[in-house]
């Protein structure tokens, strides 16, 4: 790929990067903020764009990849109603994620029904297609959510079920704003997820935390403009929300998808792998759906995997600080060493949202400056 | 995982749309999209099901962008996860 469509406008990408510049040496203080999203990742990385970040400004990638925010226990569920027989649908990405025991891959492994699947839908052809029950593992955000929510409302077959560990980003931006070792001054939104939800879901947490949030798009460009105004919205310390991406965010967002996504689920505190207790930041089905709902169809024997300790390895593992911005992969004793994609240690080596996966694909050295200084 | 991929809507048939990929054509369902689709609208698809319809005037733009993430590199993160979303569809 030519610089010329990495960049389609490479002098605005100089404009931008010396705006950034001069505005973070105006606060004259490092300035740390969080985006929400695996695809920002990997754009920020694909593109080198952290080698045109100021020196003063931290860009941190924060809670923005869903399978790696899928606990443990979550991952466990899953295990167990493999070994006792249903047929698992879930993302390719949920394979490695550890469990306390076992992954789904190592369930696969010894037995249990496991099948990759892209989208909800084919789960529920699965289910269409032979007599086992089939079991949805459905992880994502509200994105990903109102997909599971169309087919628990386009009437499944009896035999399919959903395990759902949906996720609902406000709520955890929430709790990261308020972990006392918190320095984040500005989130940059996800631009698909706010497809759904609308800008205007961010208000009150601005209102609440005084911390601006820009919606931005995943091209450098986007990036870079996004990064501009919100680092500007904290020099004049003027927060709001702002939408830097129009062609696809409206203020009320996708009306018909909240409808069927708040209908089908409530939203309910719960675990975030190595984060917190999020209160409202699980998705899970309503009781009208409790048929669909796998955690009420099946008694799920948890208790029999956790006689086990976990590995020796896991336990030092930081994604839990990384999610949270504390930390970076090169702070983990493990990255790069015991912890590869080919044997995930934690989750954030899984998926290819997570940031450990990102930095070790694009060379473990985020910032290509210092790998040329 | 929470990407959108565009296509060209061909065919819309109830619920269900036949939208094309790049030259793929795939199922592509309507039930959760923001406005009434047509065929030679274009679509953000994700994991299966069109989550919003794209502005006419928008449309240029967005295939330009996806055009230029897309590449052969089997490494690049970004381009398998668009390849994934367009296999999210039947």
């Amino acid at each position: 790929m030519s610089a010329e469509l990495q960049f389609r406008d490479p002098q605005l990408a100089r404009e931008l990067a010396a705006t950034l510049a001069r505005l973070v040496d105006e606060i004259g203080r490092k300035v740390a903020v969080m985006h929400v999203c695996g695809s920002h990742e990997q754009a920020i990385a694909k593109f080198g764009l952290r080698s045109l970040f100021p020196k003063n400004l931290d860009v941190i990638m924060g809670p923005g990849c869903p399978v790696c925010v899928t606990d443990t226990p979550e991952v466990d569920e899953g295990v167990v109603l493999a070994h006792q027989g249903v047929r698992i649908a879930t993302f390719g990405d949920m394979l490695k994620v550890p469990g306390t025991v076992q992954s789904l891959a190592d369930a696969q492994a010894s037995g249990g029904k496991l099948e990759i699947v892209y989208s909800p839908k084919q789960a529920v052809d699965l289910a269409r297609n032979t007599n086992d029950e089939v079991v949805f593992f459905a992880t994502g955000f509200e994105t990903t959510a109102v997909a599971t929510a169309a087919v628990v409302l386009d009437n499944p077959p009896p035999n399919f079920s959903v395990l759902s560990a949906h996720k609902y980003i406000p709520p955890v931006m929430e709790i990261v704003a308020e972990m006392p070792e918190s320095r984040i001054e500005g989130f940059l939104a996800a631009g698909h997820a706010a497809t759904i939800t609308g800008w205007a879901v961010f208000e009150p947490f601005v209102e609440r935390h005084g911390v601006p949030v820009v919606v931005a798009g995943f091209e450098p460009i986007d990036i870079l403009a996004g990064l501009v105004e919100l680092v500007q919205r904290v020099r004049d310390q003027k927060p709001r929300v702002v939408n830097m991406f129009p062609r696809c965010v409206t203020r009320e967002g996708n009306r018909a998808a909240q409808e069927q996504l708040w209908r089908v689920f409530r939203p309910l505190g719960g675990r975030w792998r190595g984060i917190a207790h999020v209160p409202n930041g699980n998705l899970r089905l309503r009781d009208e759906f409790a048929h669909v709902d796998a955690r009420r169809r099946f008694t799920i024997d948890l208790p029999s995997l956790w006689d086990y300790a976990p590995p020796q390895l896991a336990r030092q593992c930081i994604c839990g600080d990384i999610m949270a911005g504390i930390r970076n992969p090169r702070d983990c004793r493990l990255f790069n060493k015991e912890c590869v994609p080919e044997n995930p240690i934690g989750a954030c080596m899984v998926s290819s949202e997570g940031t450990c996966k990102i930095w070790h694909l694009y060379g473990g050295v985020p910032d290509l400056a210092e790998v040329s200084a | 995982m929470c990407l959108g991929v565009p296509g060209k809507v061909i065919e819309v048939d109830g619920w269900t749309a036949i939208v094309d990929f790049w030259g793929v054509r795939k199922q592509v369902l309507l039930n959760i999209v923001d406005e009434p689709v047509a065929p030679g609208d274009y679509i953000l698809n994700h994991v299966g099901f069109a989550i919003r319809r794209i502005p006419p005037e928008s449309v240029a733009e967005t295939l330009a962008l996806y055009e230029s993430l897309l590449n052969d590199d089997v490494d690049d993160l970004m381009a398998a996860d668009i390849r994934g979303e367009v296999k999210g569809t039947t």
